[in-house]
This record gives C-alpha cells, structure tokens and sequence, in this order.
C-alpha cells in the first residue's frame, strides 16, 4: 500500500499535468491506470485505492494550499492552485534569497562576485 | 553591588560596540574560523548577559547586599506585598527593564524558531513533490530549475541537501562531490542553530548595528567552515571550481551576465535589510563568495596555536566575567 505521501505526490502529477479540474472519481481511474501501465513496480500507487482515500488526499494537499475545489459542481472537482513551475520558482525564490526568513534554507551555494572577481574565476576556468 | 553594576554596563557596551566592529574587520577569522565562531558567540551570550545583569544589580542594589538577597527581598515585595520603599524610581526603571528585555529575547527566540520551522515545513512539504531522490547520496534530492543552486534543509533526521538540475548539469562530478560534501557539512555542524540564534539576536536588538555584523560574520564563516570539510576529501580546485561555476552561472542566466548578477545580488540584500531602517549595504552574498574564494585562491596558515588558546580563554573568560560577577559575591555572602 502506498504511503500517503506518495499517493499525494502522485496525484499533484496528475493534476499539473492534466491543466484542468478532474473528480476524484477521474483521479482514481487514472492512478489504477498508472498502476496497469507500469506493471506494478515503481509507483504502485494506485493498487485497490478507495475514492475515500483518494478523497483523504486531496482534502490534505488542499490544506496545504496546493489544490483548490470547484465549489459549484457535484462532485466537486479538483486542480491544482499553480504550476509545477510556480511551485519550484517558489522555492527558488526562499533560496536565493528573496524571502523575508532566509534562515529556513540554509547557506545556498551560491552568490555573485564582482566584475573583477569574476573575470580572475573565469580566466582560471579556462586554465584548467 | 554598586561598583559590580557599573562594571557589567561597561562590559555591555564594550562588547555592544567597539569589540565587534574590530572584530568584524579583522582578517585573522578567515583563517581560523572555528576559533572566531566561538569569539562571536561568547560576545552575544556575555554582552547579553551584562546588559541585563548591570540592570538587574542596579536595580537591586538597596534591596539586598547580593544578588541573591535582593532577588529575595524583591520577591517578598511582588508576591507578598511588602513595602517597596526602599526602592527609589530608577531602581524599578531598571529593574523593569531588565525583566522586559529578558522576555524580549526569549521571546524573539521562540518567535523566530516559530517562523522558521514553518517556513521549512512548507519548503519540505512542496519537496516532496517537486524533488526526485538524488543518486549522488542519501538524503540528496534534485529540483528541476535552471539556475545553479544548492542548498540545504535542515530538519533532524529529515534534513535534505538539495541540488538544482542546472547544478548537475554545469558540475563535473569532482566539483558535486565538493559541494554536496559542502552542504553536508552545514546539518551535521548544526549551522542552522547559528543562524537562528544570531538572526533572532539580530531581531531582538534591530538598532544595534553590530547585531547585524554579527549575523554576516556567522553566515560567512560557516561558508568557511563548510569548505574547509569539503577540502578534507576533495581538491582545492575542484571546489574552487564549482564556486566559480555556481557564481558565474548566476550571472550568465541573463544576456548581459555581469550586471544580471549585481542586480539579483543587489536585489537581495536590499529585501534582507527592509524594515530595518540604518542597516546599509553590508556583506551579501556576493562578499561572502568573494571573501571564501579570495581565501581559497591565497590561503593563509591558520592562526598560530598560542594566539588560538589565547582566543578561546578570551570567550571562556568573557562568559565567565559576567556569571561571576552576578554570583559570586552571592556565595561569599
């Protein structure tokens, strides 16, 4: 049985890769179907899941912000909030230093230098 | 009592002003940067410690002979009612303001534990969606950005070290090894405790100035720290390289990559220092990788072991100043 976790993931792949709303019925089909696809090795995700389940999951990503509900329809219908690409610049953002708390992250490798240092790095890429 | 306030006010603003700005411009800390990191603690904890020390003793002084008798006579007056005349208007001024600081600092403390932790469980959170396990170590995930970009994620036994696929693919693997041994090193030195406690103190005290120079001198030499592990097992070039590549492939992202770097560098000490009004410039990002790979390029010897000792008995006698000032006349007496 897949852990929570995975399914959530699985499921946000889903989602940011289907561009619109899907029923959690939908999702269901679609991960039993993962599952057929890839024989049940990797990400069996989708073995014998329960609409509930699937249902467990969405109402968790969707306290983490990341899925929102179309409140109109029945049954309600799921998408993700914003893009894998959103999500990651997101993240990148906290890391190179732009977030007001750039303790939670910690010391990116990174940083830039001055045209002077650069051009002394540079010339000892080259060198080497 | 009398004569112990004053002396810990001194030591106070001794340790407030004039020893870290001297401090913060030495050159000696890049080569020995554990001793310094021990300096830079010892001098936030003692001037803390004197700064409501001297408030407490001053304060107390008509209540009791020691420390001790007066914190007891104290209490008799706020628990039990008793009279509180002995105590003129400036005495309660600073025995109020002892109170009131040390709350502050514990309270900023938590407060910004508070806001980290949930910034990180946000940032784990959305890994576990967007990163892929790492071949290249346990605990090593990769992010599917462009930009050269690794760092970690501290957490316990969920700390992560995280490599971006513009990383990877820019990186021969001598130079990943470097750096994720880099990153490796900041959980297992627990550097993030550093941060935190130096970032609240920072907090705490925004109108001290040398709060701030405090914070930049830790996050550089746990840079320093950092590499020094990586040049254990891995080449000095190796790691100078991936230095390189990290620093200028950030600028190279854009079409005129020397400004682009400046702007993005610009950028962020610019949000680092909004909302606290007097902080200008200062040691970015961008000083710190100057300031490692200048020490890389031309290393120097590390501090000589005398001077080293001399060092660390200045931190142990800098912390036990101060305890002792505020205890031990309570143990004679």
């Amino acid at each position: 049985m897949a852990t929570l976790g995975e399914l959530e993931r699985a499921v946000m792949d889903l989602l940011w890769a289907g561009h619109e709303a899907a029923t959690a019925n939908t999702l269901r089909d679609l991960l039993a179907q993962s599952t057929r696809a890839q024989d049940g090795t990797a990400g069996h995700v989708g073995k014998d899941l329960a609409v509930t389940t699937v249902l467990t999951v969405l109402s968790r990503l969707e306290r983490k912000g990341l899925v929102e509900r179309e409140r109109g329809t029945r049954p309600h219908r799921y998408q993700a909030v914003s893009s894998r690409a959103d999500h990651t610049a997101e993240l990148m953002h906290e890391v190179l230093g732009s977030a007001p708390d750039r303790e939670a992250v910690l010391a990116r490798f990174i940083g830039s230098v001055s045209a002077t240092e650069a051009e002394t790095l540079r010339k000892l890429l080259e060198h080497s | 009592m009398f004569w112990t306030s004053y002396f810990l006010a001194v030591l106070a603003i001794v340790l407030a002003w004039p020893v870290p700005i001297l401090l913060s411009r030495a050159q000696w800390p890049a080569r020995s940067p554990s001793t310094a990191m021990l300096l830079w603690q010892a001098i936030a904890l003692a001037g803390g410690l004197s700064m409501i020390g001297a408030m407490l003793v001053y304060g107390l002084e008509p209540a009791g002979d020691t420390l001790l008798a007066g914190l007891r006579s104290l209490a008799g007056m706020v628990f039990r009612n008793e009279p509180t005349t002995v105590l003129g208007f400036w005495h309660i001024f600073a025995l109020s303001a002892a109170a009131l600081l040390s709350a502050h600092l514990v309270f900023t403390l938590l407060l910004t534990y508070y806001k980290i932790q949930r910034q990180r469980r946000r940032h784990r959170e959305l890994l576990a969606l967007l990163a892929f396990p790492s071949a290249d170590g346990p605990r090593t995930m990769v992010i599917s950005h462009d930009s050269p970009v690794a760092y970690c994620l501290p957490g316990g036994a969920r700390s992560v070290t995280v490599l971006s696929r513009g990383l990877m693919a820019a990186l021969q693997p001598d130079e990943l090894r470097a750096v994720i041994i880099h990153e490796n090193a900041h959980l297992s030195q627990r550097h993030h405790l550093l941060l935190w406690a130096f970032a609240a103190w920072r907090q705490a005290l925004p109108w001290l100035p040398t709060t701030r120079l405090a914070q930049e001198a830790v996050s550089s030499l746990i840079e320093m720290l950092a590499d020094d592990v990586a040049l254990k097992t891995e080449s000095k070039a190796s790691l100078i390289k991936a230095i390189a590549i990290v620093a200028s492939g950030a600028g190279t992202a854009g079409t005129n990559g020397t400004s682009e770097a400046r702007m993005a560098f610009g950028d962020a000490s610019a949000v680092s220092d909004a909302g606290q009004p007097g902080a200008t410039g200062g040691a970015g990002p961008a000083v710190i990788t100057a300031s490692r790979v200048s020490r890389l390029l031309t290393p120097r010897p590390p501090l000589p072991e005398p001077l080293r000792y001399a060092v660390l008995g200045a931190c142990l006698l800098l912390l036990a100043l101060p305890t002792a000032l505020l205890i031990v006349p309570g143990l004679l007496g």
